[in-house]
């Protein structure tokens, strides 16, 4: 097991690399934000000086060869906008994003394997078509629509939930989190549900085409056969096989939630990650982009690492490490 | 005493578009204590099917239609689902053809095994795993501790299929269906898994209802035979005599097809054509359009005749017993 991880690892720094590569001069070609900065009046004098100011004026190789040197030396660079460093940004806001990402999965999963495992079971009942239409719908309709019909239904019309922010916070291990007060969760409650339309579809879809897979096998035969009671059958010797590809999916999904919960960032106005990124974006704010991408890298890279880890837990065929003869 | 097992006119249909397909049509099946029946017959002959009927584990579109099934004397048809769970690994237990796929590929040995078992008898954890160590040392498995830590793909295929007869027998059941155990695996660990299963049973006067389409197994194994054909049983008997001298032409030619009944060199006799599919079924005997003996009777259905004491024959045309 440790020399797999230690495997993976270092393939990990070696796509990091390659990343960096691609990330660095990647936005040198988008634009140039001298001239975002620069005021109308700005002579070439005046635009000189910010082009010194900001270290553009050497070649790019030098430029990312002083990058990757602060960057193994954990510093990435400070914003261009916020004059603070890029990272410290991201962990100022990271945690509502994390946040919001989790409350989505976990929601994800709370309703995505009891539906699907329904579905999976009774495939021809009316509810279980109304599930498969609800997770068809979830795939396909844009997550905006989903959080202005939300907003317009529940905030403008209805006036239950609150539209946008974060609601009141609470300090926990020195993270401030929203999930602990109901003034948090009612905020939480719109924009995470918009967030895991998509993950519980899929958890939907993988449980139930699992359940439907898996019935059909000898062994849950045998453990019929073997006159064990039907919810353990279904939920431990059903269920540790379907959670096998859920577990690998989300996992990737779980990243790509994270990384890109713009949208829905966006429309909830949650102070995450996502909007700062589109912030930085408008604005050519290079070090903030660039420290965003790395820091998306590391996390998918971090977390597939886990999905393997917890695959080889829920599946013995491809624990790795000579544990089988 | 009742007979283990008694089945009188089964039949189980499969619904489909078109309708009820009778995948069988009116088994008759005795099974004693302690005996060991053969069910032999082609692929789609409807040997697993009788299995599954017994047990209530027939898929979701397939339902039994009529006739009886009793166990010990209990009607199985009557039983709730319930009840016949409790009955299902403790009374009738089951073994099948693929041990790659019988065990549960992401459960330990140790979990399937004491799930089968606590889900009878409420046991503790320490004594419900020795009683499977014990369950495995008695099925020929070396070091049963360690063997009980492992997962399916670390053993090979002799190995798991002795673990699924080991977690077939945990409750000393009166009966076992076995469907086809042997079929998957190498000629040697064939001979092996036949010995242990035949020396369990035999051991413990479990009855056992071997379900194959390989006669020199049952010449091994069983007391009795009984030969299906489209979903009925055409001949059954003791399986020496059923094997020497059968009745129905049918038999004869599942006999003749065996290669090493016959003289090297010589072509192979076969029964022209193939079994009909349920859609397809004849009105009479089923075997009439591939009978040489077969006359405007056989557009009729047979029904079962004694040709000789405990030798049954659905046939109109049978061939002259031993003696004439």
């Amino acid at each position: 097991m440790l020399e797999f991880i230690l495997r993976r690892v270092a393939q990990a720094v070696l796509v990091l690399f390659v990343m960096t590569l691609l990330v660095f001069f990647g936005v040198h070609v988008i634009g140039n934000p001298v001239y975002i900065f620069a005021s109308s009046e700005c002579t070439r004098e005046c635009l000189n000086d910010i082009i010194a100011n900001l270290g553009l004026d050497r070649p790019i190789w030098e430029q990312y060869w002083l990058f990757l040197g602060n960057l193994l030396q954990g510093d990435l660079g400070r914003s261009f906008t916020h004059g603070v460093p890029a990272m410290s940004l991201i962990w100022q806001r990271f945690p509502a994003t994390l946040e919001l990402a989790t409350a989505a999965l976990v929601l994800a999963l709370a309703a995505g394997l009891p539906l699907g495992l329904y579905a999976g079971l009774r495939p021809d009942s009316p509810v279980s078509k109304a599930i498969m239409g609800f997770s068809m719908l979830g795939f396909s309709v844009p997550i905006f629509w989903i959080g202005l019909i939300l907003i317009l239904t529940f905030s403008v019309r209805l006036g239950w939930l609150p539209a946008i922010g974060r609601g009141q916070l609470v300090e926990v291990l020195g993270v401030r989190v929203s999930f602990l007060t109901l003034d948090g969760l009612r905020h939480l409650a719109m924009p995470s549900f918009t967030l895991s339309l998509i993950m519980m579809s899929m958890v939907i879809r993988l449980t139930r085409a699992g359940m439907r897979e898996v019935l059909h096998t000898d062994y849950i035969r045998f453990a019929r056969a073997n006159g064990i009671r039907e919810s353990r059958v279904i939920g431990v010797h059903a269920m540790k096989n379907i959670l096998i590809p859920v577990v690998t999916v989300l996992g990737m999904e779980f990243a790509s939630v994270i990384a890109f919960a713009v949208v829905t960032e966006s429309i909830f106005s949650w102070p995450g990650v996502g909007k700062m990124l589109i912030d930085a974006i408008a604005v050519l704010d290079r070090p903030l982009i660039v420290a965003y991408l790395i820091f998306v890298v590391v996390m998918f890279v971090t977390l597939n690492l886990l999905v393997d880890i917890l695959y080889s837990v829920l599946d013995p065929r491809v624990r790795v490490g000579g544990r089988t003869r | 005493m009742a007979p283990v097992l008694d089945i009188r006119g089964l039949r189980t249909a499969f619904a489909t578009a078109a309708g009820d397909l009778h995948a069988l049509d009116g088994i008759d099946l005795v099974v004693n204590r302690g005996e060991i029946v053969a069910l032999v017959g082609e692929s789609g002959s409807g040997k697993s099917v009788t299995g599954f009927s017994i047990t209530g584990l027939l898929p979701a579109a397939a339902r039994v239609t009529a006739g009886e099934v009793r166990l010990n004397g209990i009607d199985l048809r009557a039983l709730s689902p319930a009840a016949m769970r409790s009955l299902r690994g403790r009374k009738v237990a089951m073994i099948f053809q693929d041990p790659m796929m019988t065990l549960n590929p992401v459960l330990r040995i140790d979990t399937q095994m004491t799930d089968a078992l606590r889900a009878h008898l409420p046991l503790g954890r320490a004594e419900a795993r020795a009683r499977c160590a014990a369950a495995l040392a008695e099925v020929g498995i070396d070091e049963p501790e360690a063997r009980l830590k492992m997962y399916p793909h670390q053993l090979s295929g002799g190995m798991r299929q002795r673990v699924a007869i080991a977690i077939a027998l945990l409750h000393s059941p009166d009966l076992v269906i076995a469907d086809e155990p042997t079929t998957a695996l190498d000629v040697t660990i064939q001979g092996q898994i036949l010995a242990v299963v035949q020396r369990l049973c035999r051991e413990k006067g479990t009855a056992l209802v071997w379900i194959t389409h390989d006669l020199a197994v049952v010449a091994g194994i069983a007391d009795r035979i009984a030969v299906m054909y489209a979903g009925r049983i055409v001949e059954q008997g003791p399986v020496d005599a059923v094997l020497d001298a059968p009745r129905h032409p049918y038999t004869r030619g599942l006999i003749d097809s065996v290669p090493a009944s016959h003289p090297k060199g010589q072509r192979l006799p076969q029964i022209p054509g193939r079994m009909p599919t349920l859609t397809e079924l004849p009105e009479g005997c089923a075997f009439a359009p591939r009978c040489t003996r077969r006359s405007a009777a056989c557009a009729a259905r047979p029904d079962p005749a004694e040709a000789a004491p405990g030798r049954w024959v659905r046939c109109f045309h049978p061939l002259p017993g031993a003696g004439g």
